[in-house]
């Protein structure tokens, strides 16, 4: 025998279900009148710095079908590349946005900020990129991936370098569509299949 | 912004398959790549954070956020409470936790569900709270019922409520679902099954909690959540691999 360890185990994730919008965004779902508005409506407000951007998208599933009842959650930092809550961070960004897949067509869209390269422990510098969260019925453990920008400088991620199947990098790059819009589909399994993040 | 340390790596057998065929949805929808393991980043170890300013005085009040005059939501009235803690045992205070559910009859008030079980004009289904210092929380609600779903010819969710909670990193983001002590329907549910550790499925289900209700008013459940840690180092200065 030996001592035991006082670490615990996380509690187990459970699919987010078909109704998930009821918790998180009741709005969308068509319930009205519980709170003022829905959390994470934008992850901006008026007088942010940066470029603002739109990224649209859809959420594949292994048969090429787009998902109609994903929910999507974002966190990113500012234009500096700081987030919310450090300091010097630009006030007119909260970072989060909830965002659903239309119910009629399966497309997103994410307007936001593009946000600064960041720096992490030990002097790693990311590129600017957006993480992404991704829960829908069928989904057993929330999806956890990032949006990185084609016009951006990638070659030096410390997260796309360690991408052995290099063309596999470009499922987390937004392809630029027309000045300030991008396009960026998530695809759950099957070919190009998105890179999913254990971090 | 302070480092506290590195986020604990997500134990991945702790959690459900991706892949479960009982569950058909599961099927399409699982990837099947493995997933990319690093080292947390500042993208995983920042999150938002919410104020009391969000939350309204009835958001934890689910027998009454939604109801009208002296309307109250019909059904088994509950109160559920529990401590939300982190791996390493310490409190979550602060944090956000969303939960939503079906009705007494087992229906969502979702343009989606077309369960014939009536809607409750008292009852929309979801409700909000902060953690406090010590992590606790609380909601007062009615029992969901049971409900069908399509899946297999005649599958049944055992009554459950949603639960999603923020924590203070994004990388700790979780969702998952409460069940109730004694519910056979747990032991049929493809749902529940996807966690293959019967360990950890149990830590779903919520123990009837006697002291905690109240006399001639509810019946209380406890349902503690744990959510990702830090490793607390005191050398943490090379780069990863070096
Ligand atoms: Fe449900």
């Amino acid at each position: 025998m030996a001592q035991t360890l006082d670490v615990l185990t996380e509690t187990p994730s459970q699919t987010a279900g078909p109704y998930v919008h009821i918790g998180c965004i009741p709005s969308f779902a068509g319930l009205e009148g519980v709170y003022p508005e829905d959390l994470g409506t934008s992850p901006i407000s008026d007088g942010a710095k940066g470029e603002i951007v739109t990224i649209t998208g859809s959420v594949y599933d292994g048969t090429g079908w787009a998902l109609r009842d994903a929910m999507i959650e974002s966190w990113q930092a500012d234009a500096a590349g700081r987030f919310p809550g450090q300091e010097d961070a630009d006030p007119n960004v909260s970072g989060f946005c909830r965002f659903a897949a239309d119910k009629e067509s399966g497309e997103f869209t994410l307007r936001t900020v593009k946000p600064g390269p960041t720096k992490g422990r030990n002097g790693l510098v990311f590129a600017p990129h957006i993480a992404l969260w991704i829960v829908a019925r069928g989904i057993n453990t929330g999806l956890q991936t990032r949006i990185y920008f084609e016009d951006e400088d990638n070659s030096a991620d410390p997260l796309l370098a360690r991408i052995e199947q290099r063309p596999r990098v470009e499922t987390l790059i937004a392809k630029k569509t027309s000045a300030g819009a991008y396009r960026y589909d998530i695809r759950l399994q099957g070919t190009g299949e998105t890179v999913f993040l254990d971090l | 912004m302070s480092d506290n340390g590195v986020l604990m790596p997500r134990r991945r057998e702790a959690h459900p398959d991706a892949y479960y065929p009982d569950y058909k949805t599961s099927v399409t929808r699982a990837p099947s790549l493995p997933l990319l393991s690093m080292e947390a980043t500042p993208s995983e170890e920042t999150g938002p954070r919410f104020g009391h300013g969000l939350i309204g005085a009835l958001d934890n009040d689910l027998i009454r956020n939604y109801a009208t005059g002296e309307g109250l939501a019909i059904g088994e009235r509950i109160r559920v409470h529990g401590r939300v803690l982190d791996e390493t045992g310490r409190p979550v205070p602060e944090t956000l936790v969303e939960i939503w559910q079906a009705n007494a009859g087992g229906r969502y008030r979702h343009v989606k569900d077309s369960y014939f079980a009536p809607l409750d004009p008292n009852f929309g289904g979801c409700g909000r709270t902060l953690t406090d210092a010590e992590g606790r929380y609380e909601f007062m609600t009615i029992r969901p019922g049971a409900y069908p779903w399509p899946n297999r010819a005649n599958d049944w969710r055992p009554m459950h409520i949603h639960f999603s909670i923020f924590g203070h990193a994004f990388g700790q983001r979780l969702i998952s679902q409460m069940y109730f002590e004694g519910d056979p329907l747990i032991e049929r549910c493809p749902i529940a099954a996807t966690i293959r550790d019967r360990s950890q499925l149990d830590r779903l289900v919520a123990p009837l909690d006697m002291q905690n209700s109240r006399g001639m008013d509810y019946l209380a459940y406890r349902f503690d959540i744990v959510l990702r840690g830090r490793r607390q180092t005191m050398f943490e200065n090379k780069p990863e691999g070096m």
